[in-house]
């Protein structure tokens, strides 16, 4: 007890004030015993008073409260903090970017009215990013489809992937531009070829996991299989793609990704309507306020592709991974 | 020829590079109808690769499986498994791993109503209705050789396989498990085959326990049969004469005439 006191008085007697008398002595008693065998070091006493303070809410609302809080808040005033900061810095006579407040004034109607159409060249951000979305919608819908089946195949035989692999493992490093040229060449028109780099750099990694998945197959599902005599169509619907399904959804949630940092890329050098077409365009008629705009735009988008396949995921493969 | 199930002169070798392995060498064996066989053996000496060969996992070198004067060489639901570790399908729930079963081997012959009422007959068998819309990662490890066990029961096989059904369990939740195979053998009638490490195991379920001598090349050394009238009750045999004395028999194989020498 002696030992302890010194550590355990600066911040539970505080406590003791601020909150309800009644559950203090308990508390109080179990920390400072508690105190001695712990590293003698201010830390351990730092760590404490935490639990105490959820003590004191007790009631469920004021936790979820809480909970969202702590969700919310840091996120929210780093916003505040860098905003500030992008300010200051951005304030001063000489400044080569927009600052915030010059952004919010510039480039007001593209931030309050996402949908406005007020000529064929002049939309709103909202509808580039839907024309952006449905080129990936079908470029990442063929990769999908395609990855999955040719992964499958792929998976279950030892020669494919050993021969196959090796050459995945190189092309899926190719920056999805470099492929626009040849894509170009081959499909004369800038959609399909838009449209073809986003299946070509969003399919390698769906390959390969689908692969990796179906290679992964543990050999008890192939025994409960073999002993049901299930046949290849049931193989594959009952056992093979829920098991492989972990693997698969990192690969999509890898490809999504991938694709809408492709498209962006893709529209500023074949034009037409587009997030990406609209930064190009911007930058030629020097409204960089706009630009900002539309990079957050292009983050928040890519952020909820991603949380839209991860919840994807984790509704179909419930189960599946918790064995 | 009048065997039930006959396991024939099976030889099983596995090569690896030039070098090849005999590790079962010469297995002949009845098995009666109904009849409650336990194979038992210090680990390493191909038990399980003899469930396999009988369950059809696994191919014999030489020899083979007849049963019911066919002869079977490749897996099927008249020869069910019930693995050591579940093998439950984990995105299934338990009604639904069991109805897999059932939808594959009773598809053609029975009504959806039927297969459904099947499946939870079977599930009521081993106790596990309470739990059908759970899912195996929910369940605890008896649970889930419960619903293995349902599982298999359910495909009606002509023999059910054991494969060390009960090495993964704590001791009591182990002994409840053998008195619900003991119940469900009495009251099912099926021809049950069960792979063992466990002297007490083996003696308390079995009619004929199986012994096997240590690989490679391992044999069937000694066949017991223990001559202890059914219904058992674990607490009587305790202290009965016949069940110490089949339980000193197996003892002195496995630990004098054929101790262990490798380590494991």
């Amino acid at each position: 007890m002696p030992a302890g006191r010194p550590f355990a008085g600066g911040p539970i007697t505080s406590f003791n004030r601020s909150n309800d008398p009644m559950n203090m002595p308990v508390a109080k008693s179990e920390i400072s015993a508690s105190i001695p065998s712990a590293p003698t070091t201010p830390v351990a006493a730092k760590v404490l008073p935490l639990p105490l303070k959820r003590k004191a809410m007790n009631t469920r609302v004021s936790a979820t409260l809480g909970k969202i809080a702590a969700a919310v808040i840091p996120p929210l005033v780093m916003i505040v903090l860098l905003l500030t900061v992008w300010q200051v810095l951005c304030m001063r006579p000489g400044a080569t970017l927009p600052s915030p407040s010059k952004i919010w004034t510039e480039a007001y109607d593209l931030i309050v009215d996402p949908f406005f159409v007020a000529g064929p060249q002049d939309i709103g951000l909202g509808w580039r990013v839907l024309t952006s979305l449905q080129r990936v919608a079908i470029g990442y819908g063929f990769a999908a489809v395609f990855g999955i089946m040719l992964g499958t195949l792929i998976g279950q035989s030892v020669w494919a992937m050993r021969g196959l692999d090796p050459i995945f493992q190189v092309l899926r490093t190719i920056s999805p531009l470099a492929w626009l040229p040849i894509s170009l060449a081959a499909f004369r028109d800038s959609q399909p070829s838009a449209i073809f780099v986003i299946f070509i750099t969003s399919v390698w990694p769906i390959i390969i996991n689908t692969a990796v998945g179906i290679r992964n197959i543990p050999q008890d599902y192939r025994n409960v299989a073999a002993v049901l005599r299930l046949n290849h169509a049931e193989f594959f619907w009952k056992i093979m793609i829920p098991s492989a399904a972990p693997y698969i959804f990192t690969g999509l949630r890898i490809g999504i990704g991938l694709s809408w940092l492709a498209i962006v890329a893709a529209e500023m050098l074949t034009g037409g309507v587009g997030i990406g077409f609209f930064i190009w365009d911007a930058w030629n008629s020097s409204r960089l306020p706009d630009i900002f705009i539309a990079l957050a735009y292009i983050g928040i988008v890519g952020f909820l592709l991603d949380r839209i396949v991860a919840g994807l995921a984790s509704i179909v493969t419930r189960g599946t991974s918790a064995n | 020829m009048t065997a039930y199930c006959r396991i024939d002169h099976v030889d099983k070798s596995f090569k690896r590079g030039n070098t090849e392995t005999l590790v079962l060498k010469a297995i002949t064996l009845d098995v009666e109808k109904g009849e409650y066989v336990s194979i038992i053996g210090h680990s390493g000496c191909g038990k399980s690769t003899l469930l396999n060969i009988v369950a059809g996992l696994t191919p014999a070198t030489n020899g083979g499986v007849i049963l019911e004067g066919r002869h079977v060489n490749e897996p099927g639901p008249d020869r069910a498994v019930v693995f050591q570790n579940h093998s439950l399908l984990p995105w299934l729930t338990v009604y639904e791993n069991v109805r897999l079963a059932v939808d594959k081997v009773f598809g053609s012959k029975k009504s959806r109503a039927e297969r459904d009422a099947w499946t939870l007959h079977n599930l009521d068998l081993v106790q596990m209705t309470h739990a059908k819309d759970k899912r195996p990662s929910e369940i605890s490890g008896g649970m889930k050789q419960r619903v293995g066990l349902a599982r298999a029961l359910a495909m009606e096989p002509k023999v059910l396989l054991l494969d060390e059904p009960f090495g993964a369990l704590d001791a009591l939740t182990r002994a409840h498990l053998q008195d619900t195979v003991m119940g469900l053998h009495q009251k099912l009638g099926n021809t049950v085959m069960m792979i063992t490490h466990d002297v007490d195991e083996a003696v308390l379920l079995s009619d004929r326990i199986v012994m096997m001598t240590n690989g490679p090349e391992a044999q069937i050394g000694e066949i017991l049969t223990v001559p202890l009238t059914r219904p058992r009750k674990r607490l009587e045999l305790v202290a009965d004469a016949t069940f110490l004395k089949c339980r000193q028999r197996v003892l002195e194989f496995l630990y004098e005439r054929h101790q262990f020498v490798e380590a494991a």
